[in-house]
């Protein structure tokens, strides 16, 4: 559809090899591509704001070096400065010192939580852990069912003492999964919830209840990369509304090109922990920045 | 737009209202230059004045005079119900848009039979069972990890039997970038095409999605031929700014949005409220 940054930067930069520095000129030309390519990756308006400037103040500091041409320095800026933002090393998941480690899913409606719960369960399974699925999304149809069929088919044990659809205190579900968790020894507790909307002040309060029941050792959101702008809204929404330590990025296999990672973790200063491509309970891996910046840049 | 000149800044705040709806850099950018022109032109100098010409030029562009009804009438000539076939990307609300479609024809009096042709997603059927028990209306289904095909011609063929008025067929989630998936559900459609045309393909897309929306739409339409967008979760902060691209590249227009997960949260598209949505004005 469009040219590529890379494409675009080399156009911009045809007569400038061995110039010395970067002109203003240069540099202004500079960030309209970057702001552009960023627009078109769904990066957030705000935050590419703040990263062109970030990118323009490294840009005038720099001496075009002999062995890139320009375009290639100014990419690699651009993609060292994403990397950055992206959390560059991974964080791994928090275990409890007292067990059972706490585990709490949210972020809005259909966003991939009740899958990623599944997922979730079996690498942790894998991993020697004893994890026990939690249903405390009472709301929509059938969310239950689906967790109990997600935990068949992880073979891992669901905690579903409500039919849901309606019926049923998802806070009083959240609580007394960890007394189940406690007495049968399970180790890690993963506690799904409803969708919900930033906006939604009676679900947001709910979800804080659930977390204030269950103390979470970690609190993870969950985003769909084909977010668009409306991604700092939400996220900034979760932060304040139940609070969260990191984020998880779902339907990577697709060819959004996700500049909503780039736009949460900016705005919440959050790391990206984990990332989903698929809908098999095994397309699940931890999340890497680098990867991430060049997607975002489609290099 | 509190400013009392129109300046270059007041024209970058409109920029950046209309990228922030997610409207796309090259649509946000060739409104912006077609005001500006306007404003020229008609000597348009103060802030309120360009706002009231930016709003006549959105609406011309989501374009209100578009055909945005519903083909859910039964076929008397051969005595066949209409058929609706639901689809698009996952989690962004079909099942849920089903739902509550059958309760708005339902509620018209009309005979619906829903069609569970998601035979993947866990407890997938399961959910559009508990819509149909609901809004009081069967649900065919077959088997977990069956055919689709065959559950969707199943439900036309209930439907047929039952001289039902509407068959709304659910689909599993699939991201266009799956071919398999893709070449699914043309068969899906195809096969429900042995008992006769499908009236409406309907695409279910996010108002949270971004730029990808564009894309899912292209490959969409490929491949089922899409003859209306249902634009879901409009009551969250997304403006869903993607369908105007989408409208004016694929000429599907936008015919339903979804206000919430109940079901009477469906409602007709209405060019002035999703206007006056990107505008901060509603
Ligand atoms: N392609 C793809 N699909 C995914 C991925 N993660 C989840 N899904 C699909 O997205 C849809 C929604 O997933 P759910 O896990 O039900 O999402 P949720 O956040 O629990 O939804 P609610 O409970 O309704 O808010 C389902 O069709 C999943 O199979 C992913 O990484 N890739
Ligand atoms: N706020 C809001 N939530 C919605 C709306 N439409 C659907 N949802 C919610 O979005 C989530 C996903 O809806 P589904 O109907 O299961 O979506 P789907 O497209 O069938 O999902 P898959 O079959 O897994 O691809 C559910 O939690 C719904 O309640 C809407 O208009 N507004
Ligand atoms: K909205
Ligand atoms: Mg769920
Ligand atoms: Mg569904």
């Amino acid at each position: 559809m469009f040219a590529t940054l890379t494409d675009r930067l080399t156009a911009t930069f045809k007569n400038l090899r061995g110039k010395g520095r970067l002109s203003e000129a240069d540099i202004d030309a500079t960030a309209r591509e970057i702001r552009v390519a960023l627009l078109e990756a769904d990066v957030a308006l705000p935050v590419v704001k703040d990263f062109i400037a970030a990118v323009r103040e490294r840009a005038r500091g720099e001496e075009v070096s002999q062995a890139l041409n320009p375009a290639q320095q100014m990419i690699k800026i651009v993609n060292d400065e994403l990397v950055r933002i992206l959390g560059g090393e991974t964080r791994r998941l928090r275990f409890a010192k007292q067990p059972p480690t706490v585990v709490m899913l949210a972020g809005l409606q259909g966003a991939g939580k009740t899958t990623l719960a599944g997922k979730l369960a079996l690498w942790l399974k894998e991993q020697g852990k004893q994890p026990l699925l939690v249903a405390a999304d009472l709301q929509r149809p059938n969310a239950v069912t689906q967790l109990q069929v997600v935990g068949e088919r992880a073979g891992v044990a669901v905690w579903a003492p409500e039919p849901g659809n309606g019926v049923g205190d998802p806070v009083a579900v959240a609580k007394s999964s960890i007394e189940h968790a406690t007495s049968r020894l399970y180790d890690v507790v993963l506690v799904d919830t409803a969708g919900r909307l930033g906006v939604d002040e009676e679900l947001m309060k709910q979800a804080a209840d659930i977390r204030d029941a269950v103390q979470p050792d970690e609190t993870l959101f969950v985003v769909d990369a084909m977010i668009g702008q409306d991604a700092v809204t939400t996220a900034l929404a979760f932060q304040d509304g139940v609070g969260f330590d990191g984020v998880v990025l779902t339907k990577l296999d697709g060819d959004a090109r996700g500049g909503a990672a780039l736009s949460v973790a900016s705005v919440t200063g959050k790391p990206v922990m984990f990332a989903a491509a698929g809908e098999k309970l095994t397309d699940f891996d931890v999340f890497h920045p680098e990867r991430m910046a060049s997607r975002i840049l489609d290099l | 737009l509190s400013r009392e000149r129109l300046d270059d800044e007041t024209w970058e705040e409109i920029e950046d209202t209309l990228l922030t709806a997610d409207l796309g850099v090259a649509p946000a950018q060739e409104l912006v230059e077609r005001l500006r022109t306007r404003a020229r032109v008609e000597g348009v100098q103060s802030p309120e004045a360009a706002r009231i010409l930016l709003r006549e030029e959105l609406l011309a562009l989501v374009d209100p005079a578009l055909d945005r009804a519903l083909r859910t009438e039964r076929h008397v000539e051969d005595g066949r119900p209409a058929v609706v076939l639901v689809v698009g990307v996952n989690g962004t609300g079909k099942t849920t848009t089903v739902g509550k479609l059958a309760r708005v024809l339902v509620a018209e009096d009309r005979d619906v039979v829903l069609g569970a042709a998601d035979t993947f997603r866990a407890a997938a059927a399961d959910q559009l069972t508990t819509w149909g028990d609901r809004v009081g209306v069967v649900t065919v289904r077959g088997p977990e990890g069956g055919d689709p095909a065959s559950v969707a011609f199943d439900a036309v063929k209930v439907g047929i039997e039952q001289e039902a008025d509407t068959v709304l067929v659910d689909t599993a989630g699939r991201l266009q970038t799956k071919v398999g998936l893709m070449d699914e559900l043309g068969k899906v459609k195809r096969v429900i095409e042995k008992h006769g045309p499908v009236d409406e393909v309907l695409l279910v897309l996010d108002a949270t999605t971004g730029q990808n929306g564009l894309v899912q739409a292209r490959v969409f339409g490929e491949v089922v031929d899409v003859t209306g967008i249902v634009l879901t979760k409009l009551d969250g902060t997304a403006k869903g700014g993607i369908v105007v691209a989408v409208q004016r590249e694929l000429g599907v227009p936008v015919k339903l949005v979804g206000l919430g997960e109940g079901p009477d949260d469906l409602a007709p598209f209405d060019a002035e409220a999703f206007v006056d949505g990107i505008l901060g004005e509603s």
